[in-house]
């Protein structure tokens, strides 16, 4: 790279400019996915954090997808799982949002019924029981700072916080874990006919299966549809909508980024034709003419793809102390830098190509 | 022999037909002597370098370059042959924005594979044998149209070839730097024992060249010795 190095810092302007365009897609691309990340992680933190492979639903009539809002799952369908040959352990989990109260606070929280001292319960202050409530950080902050041994209604539940623990949050709302029979009597408040009857147990059924359980004979046998709990965050509605734009806002950016990165080559590459016919002609292999551009533009990609990272790492330091959910880690931050760089560096390698096709005649005479 | 080209004809295609811009051209170079082709526009002067200089190959005949018949090169072994041996001072300076004086130089040095620090010094003497020593860190546009052409010259010479093919050197330039720049490149001619050829509209020029040839369409008459 000696002549690419000093054209680098010759045309510094220019490569400025280009520069900071990069400096600000990837600025721009970082900041979405820390917001994506911690959206995400408000979204879905409760259902990944579980400890299973798989989540069965109820099947849904007719074509419809599985979804968290519309499934219920009887006493008997889990039953069935936990005999499925292969599975660990197949555990009744109540998903419901609701609004909790504590003296003149309310917040809105999602429920999440478990089996006291099974293994979707935390253990936190002995655990959710009757009466008895795992608040997680959030859902204790907004309804007033609680701690253990704290007093808060739920619907029609009077209930006593043992302790107050982990960050788990569910379509946006923290969770309070609660004993699976108080979540039942949540559902219909008054009657309680649901739970006398045992129709509706449970939203899912929280499964470890190892990899080689049939889950397609259980899934016919309970009555349910079966997936991973990757491929169960699709049916959090909240999740799939949210998710899937800024995915494809990221995607637009990445694709952004290739292509105006490679218009800059194109023009940079057609402007210097006349400099590249010269060192063929001096004897410049086109090997050597294309490796010295391609690694001008990787110079120029890395020093912004750096600096527009590193601007968002200090701005998503700055900002996900306060109310805006951002997940600062090296996945967020290193994984687009990384998609930037590579893209860019394909966007100007189609550019650069052209170099092939000069002809070092044209350096000679006077006609260039 | 240095350079040899042995019946070398070259055309372009022209329309229906083709046209013929060198027609059975021969020509034989020894090292240290310099040869002047002289003719009118378009009579195939700068069609001759660039067969020389292997940028083209002809549509027949042979081109010999230090003992190398470069028909049967690769392009790659093509771009090594001009790196190694053959200096080419173009028309224009076409020197590089971007780079020194001296680095257009280094440049040269680099593209062979050679470190270009070791061979700073050499770059030096070389800018100091064309009258440019305290010119080295200046960019072109800091530069006279004479000494961009001097640099152009230095540059030629950076790989030591052993063919020099000068292109018209002195059209930029006004009656009497281009004479030096002649002086120059008969001096180094001989000092640096390099085949040269050189190709000229001025008759003044005539005067420093060992043998004198004159090319009329596509044709070129047997050198003779200067008178
Ligand atoms: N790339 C090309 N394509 C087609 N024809 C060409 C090409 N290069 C040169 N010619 C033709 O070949 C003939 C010889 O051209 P050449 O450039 O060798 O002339 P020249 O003697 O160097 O002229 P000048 O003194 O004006 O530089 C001319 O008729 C020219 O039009
Ligand atoms: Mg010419």
């Amino acid at each position: 790279m000696f002549v690419a190095w000093r054209d680098l810092r010759f045309a510094k302007g220019r490569f400025a400019l280009m520069g900071s365009v990069v400096v600000l897609v990837t600025l721009l691309v970082g900041l979405l996915s820390g917001l994506t990340a911690g959206l995400a992680r408000e979204n879905v933190s409760a259902v990944t954090g579980l400890p299973a492979s798989h989540v069965a639903f109820a099947a849904p009539p007719g074509q419809q997808e599985v979804s968290f809002t519309r499934s219920r799952v009887t006493e008997e369908a889990w039953r069935v799982w936990r005999d499925a040959p292969g599975v660990r352990s197949a555990d009744p989990l109540g998903i419901r949002t609701a609004d909790a109260a504590a003296g003149e606070r309310t917040a809105a929280v999602s429920v999440f019924g478990v089996e006291p001292g099974g293994p979707l319960a935390p253990a936190a202050g002995g655990g959710p029981g009757p009466g008895r409530v795992v608040l997680t950080e959030r859902a204790a902050e907004e309804l007033g700072g609680l701690t253990a041994g704290s007093r808060l209604a739920i619907g029609p539940l009077e209930l006593t916080v043992a302790a107050v623990a982990g960050t788990a949050a569910y379509s946006h709302t923290p969770v309070v874990w609660a004993d699976l029979d108080d979540w039942q009597r949540l559902g219909s408040p008054g009657s309680g006919s649901d739970a006398a009857s045992g129709a509706t147990a449970a939203t899912v059924i929280a499964v470890d299966a190892t990899d080689g359980a049939d889950l397609a004979a259980a899934d016919r046998a309970a009555g349910t549809e079966t997936q991973t709990v990757a491929d169960a965050l699709g049916a959090i509605g909240s999740y799939r909508s949210e998710n899937g734009s800024l995915q494809l806002m990221r995607g637009f950016l990445f694709a952004i980024s290739a292509l105006v990165t490679g218009a800059f080559f194109t023009v940079w590459t057609i402007q210097r034709s006349g400099d590249v016919a010269v060192l063929k002609a001096l004897g410049a292999s086109t090997p050597y003419l294309l490796r010295d551009a391609l690694g001008q533009a990787v110079v120029m990609l890395a020093l912004g793809t750096g600096l527009g990272t590193a601007l968002a790492a200090g701005l998503g330091a700055l900002i996900s102390g306060g109310d805006v959910p951002f997940v600062l880690d090296a996945g967020t931050v290193l994984v687009p830098a990384a998609v930037m760089i590579v893209l860019g560096a394909l966007g100007a390698a189609l550019s650069i190509r052209r170099i092939t096709a000069v002809d070092p005649l044209t350096a000679l005479g006077s006609a260039r | 022999m240095t350079l040899l080209v042995h019946d070398a004809t070259l055309t372009y295609p022209d329309g229906e037909g083709r046209l013929t811009a060198l027609d059975a051209v021969a020509l034989e170079v020894p090292a240290g002597t310099l040869t002047a082709v002289v003719g009118p526009s378009g009579s195939g002067k700068s069609s001759l370098l660039a067969v020389a200089a292997t940028l083209v190959t002809p549509d027949c005949g042979r081109v010999v370059v230090a003992g190398r018949d470069t028909a049967r090169l690769t392009p790659a072994e093509k771009s090594a042959l001009r790196r190694e041996e053959i200096g080419i001072v173009f028309q224009q300076p076409n020197l590089l924005p971007s780079l020194t004086a001296a680095e257009q130089l280094l440049a040269m040095a680099h593209l062979s594979g050679r470190p270009p620090r070791a061979l700073r010094r050499r770059a030096l003497e070389l800018l100091d044998a064309v009258g440019l020593a305290d010119k080295a860190d200046k960019r072109p546009h800091e530069l006279s149209g004479g000494q961009r052409q001097r640099v152009n010259i230095a540059r030629a010479l950076m790989n030591e070839p052993s063919v020099l093919l000068v292109d018209e050197p002195t059209s930029a330039l006004d009656h009497e730097r281009g004479a030096a720049v002649l002086d120059l490149l008969a001096a180094l001619t001989r000092e640096r024992s390099t085949a040269t050829v050189l190709v000229t509209h001025d008759r003044t020029h005539l005067e420093r060249a060992d043998r004198t040839a004159v090319m009329a369409d596509g044709r070129l008459t047997e050198p003779l010795p200067a008178a």
